[in-house]
């Protein structure tokens, strides 16, 4: 307890190097683990980016590529799949819901879906948030347009503009459908998922737009469909889907469902289940995470030879207190001990410091981030990893204390009662 | 009853070097207070440095308050000048980071010998009482770095005499002190030297003050290697 009291007072009579000590190892923890925080909360965003969804059908092809296209709306869809197969499995007994998803167009660089009412109704995203309207209705006409909120606000769209739909996927398609004006009806509430950078059509819109390139080629010129002959037809038949969002009736039969769809003979088709690729995509991009943790691990390292560096060179203004000590009585252990504990002191202050710090930063930012990034950082106790954190960065300090220890170490016993000041 | 210093052939170096102490013989009454001068590097500080256990003689045997310092580990020489030994420097000797009331009391708290001495009284109320004897008693909240020498001094006095310990040794306390200082200093120094029975040993090359003490020693006379 002396050792400790005397710990303490010197450390506070060094209050301004004490100080900047424990700040500089305080920024460091709060790095360490704020970034622990972000990459929990970048996981967990990514894997809540769709739920309650228990399947995701398309035609046979990659797992990651089917989640990327109808999930993250990245990449393009090899094929479709008939709309006659969708239908087939929309009725199954083991199915409650379908989402049906008609891919493959782009209004500026933005994702064109092709959708139908059950997508406001199903869709489901962090913890099963429903799809909300901002503005105006969800479309249900030929040309009803619905925005996701970014969409709107990077576009400057609003009720009422007319937008034109490109066929093919790009930043600029040359192929533009100009003919076809389309109309935005409602603006959806901003998720921070993809939703919010995706175009809403009807799945009768899609198939609009595509009215003349049956043969793959643009139709030729002045054969190109009006807007009057697209409406003058009594009904749009719809022929394809990409790919259609499943929920089970009973949550048991998931398993059984896949493989059932995977079995399909009529049309090669196959099911995922979110979660497990979704973890999957997430173990590939993990080598990032493991490298920025690496990063921080080394700047709470250098945090602490910060310390270890001030401790060492207070060593020479602190020769006439080691043997003031040594003359009262003060062992040599006590010596070290004195100095092991200024170091652990330091560590500790300047990891709870830095934990207060993440959490200061956290609540003040958490908004801000979740407004400006679409991330959002859960704020919670600290847990397990916090505190093993904790701990390692204390037992450093204890590990590190004993170099300016022994190091006073040598010098009381090489200085005795004689101090050269 | 035992000698308070009873040095026989000692041999003293640092490392390999040259010998810095060869003493055929030493003897101190319990009791005595001892004048113990010699010029610059002739050893003295070297040989409190032996008398107190912080160094380790290489030959000879040193017996100190009937210890033969030689048959103690380094943790147990520790604990015995903890216990039985108050040490005065010439100058610096307070923890910067302490009150004067810490500085004075740290022995005690180190040592538990010298915590059972003091009559049953606090730690703190002792310490105040020496404060008042030697004329600090308004100063113990105050931080060292505002002291003066010689009150700096005083409290290194407090410092060695509280919980009696029987040996007080004192390295040139009052070099850094004026004339009328020292005499002053001195006069309290033995006054508490007395109420506590101790022995003391004071160091200097200052010989004005000799004729205050009981015994003189010359450590150039007594000291075989300083030439």
């Amino acid at each position: 307890m002396l050792v400790l009291d005397l710990a303490l007072k010197s450390l506070r009579n060094r209050a301004f190097s004490t100080s900047l000590t424990v700040g500089s190892i305080a920024l460091s923890v709060a790095l360490l683990i704020g970034v622990e925080n972000v990459r929990v909360g970048m996981r967990e965003s990514f894997s809540n980016t769709i739920s309650q969804t228990d399947l995701i059908v398309g035609a046979k092809g990659g797992t990651i590529q089917l989640l990327l296209y109808s999930v993250f709306g990245m990449g393009s869809p090899t094929s479709n799949l008939t709309w006659d197969t969708y239908r087939e499995w929309a009725e199954h007994p083991a199915i409650e819901w379908t989402i049906p998803y008609g891919l493959g167009d782009s209004h500026r660089g933005f994702r064109v879906i092709g959708t139908n009412e059950d997508f406001y109704r199903h869709y489901r995203y962090r913890g099963g948030q429903a799809i909300a309207l901002a503005e105006g209705r969800a479309g249900s006409e030929v040309f009803d347009v619905t925005l996701g909120a970014d969409v709107a606000s990077e576009l400057g769209y609003g009720l009422g503009d007319e937008v034109a739909v490109t066929h093919g996927i790009g930043e600029v398609g040359f192929l533009n459908h100009d003919q076809l004006p389309f109309e935005v009806v409602g603006i959806l509430a901003k998720t921070f998922t993809p939703v919010d950078r995706a175009i809403y059509v009807t799945l009768e819109g899609i198939e609009a737009i595509h009215f003349g390139w049956e043969d793959g080629a643009p139709p030729m010129p002045g054969e190109e469909p009006t807007p009057d002959d697209v409406l003058a037809m009594e009904e749009i038949e719809i022929t394809q889907v990409t790919s259609f969002f499943v929920g089970a009736t009973n949550r048991r039969d998931v398993l059984r469902l896949q493989r059932e769809i995977n079995d399909y003979e009529s049309e090669p088709m196959m099911a995922v289940i979110p979660g497990l690729a979704l973890s999957e995509m997430w173990q590939g991009i993990g080598y990032a995470e493991t490298g920025l943790r690496v990063v921080t691990i080394f700047v709470v390292l250098v945090g602490l030879l910060g310390m270890l560096v001030s401790l060492y060179t207070s060593l020479n203004e602190r020769r006439r207190e080691m043997a003031i000590l040594r003359a009262v009585g003060a062992g040599p252990y006590r010596i070290i001990a004195l100095l092991v504990l200024e170091s652990v002191c330091l560590a500790a202050a300047g990891a709870i410091a830095g934990l207060a710090l993440v959490y200061v930063l956290l609540s003040a930012g958490q908004p801000i981030v979740e407004a400006q990034v679409g991330l959002f950082i859960p704020l919670r106790p600290p847990g397990s990893v916090e505190l093993l954190f904790l701990g390692a960065v204390v037992t450093a300090g204890f590990l590190m204390g004993f170099v300016p220890a022994l190091k006073a170490y040598r010098t009381a016993l090489h200085d005795g009662l004689a101090v050269r000041v | 009853m035992s000698l308070a210093i009873d040095v026989r052939h000692l041999r003293f170096r640092y490392g390999g070097g040259p010998w810095v102490l060869d003493i055929p013989e030493l003897t101190l009454e319990r009791g005595e207070r001892a004048f113990l001068f010699g010029p610059s590097g002739s050893g003295k500080t070297t040989l409190l440095g032996v008398l107190a256990g912080v160094l380790e003689a290489d030959e000879g045997s040193v017996n100190v308050l009937g210890r033969d310092l030689a048959s103690l580990s380094g943790a147990q020489r520790d604990a015995f000048r903890a216990e039985h030994i108050g040490y005065v420097f010439q100058m610096f000797n307070l923890i910067p980071y302490l009150s004067v009331l810490d500085n004075i009391a740290l022995p005690a708290r180190m040592n538990a010998g010298r915590r059972a001495r003091l009559d049953g009284a606090g730690v703190k109320e002792t310490a105040a009482l020496l404060a008042d004897h030697l004329h600090i008693g308004d100063l113990l909240k105050k931080p060292v770095t505002e002291l003066s020498v010689g009150q700096q001094q005083r409290v290194a006095a407090c410092r060695a005499l509280i919980g009696a310990p029987e040996l007080i040794v004192a390295d040139e306390p009052t070099s850094s002190l004026d004339f009328d200082r020292r005499e002053a200093f001195l006069e309290l120094l033995f006054q508490e030297c007395e109420r506590a029975g101790a022995t003391l040993v004071f160091v200097s090359h200052d010989r004005t003050l000799e004729g205050m003490f009981s015994r003189t020693i010359s450590l150039p006379d007594i000291n075989k290697a300083a030439l």
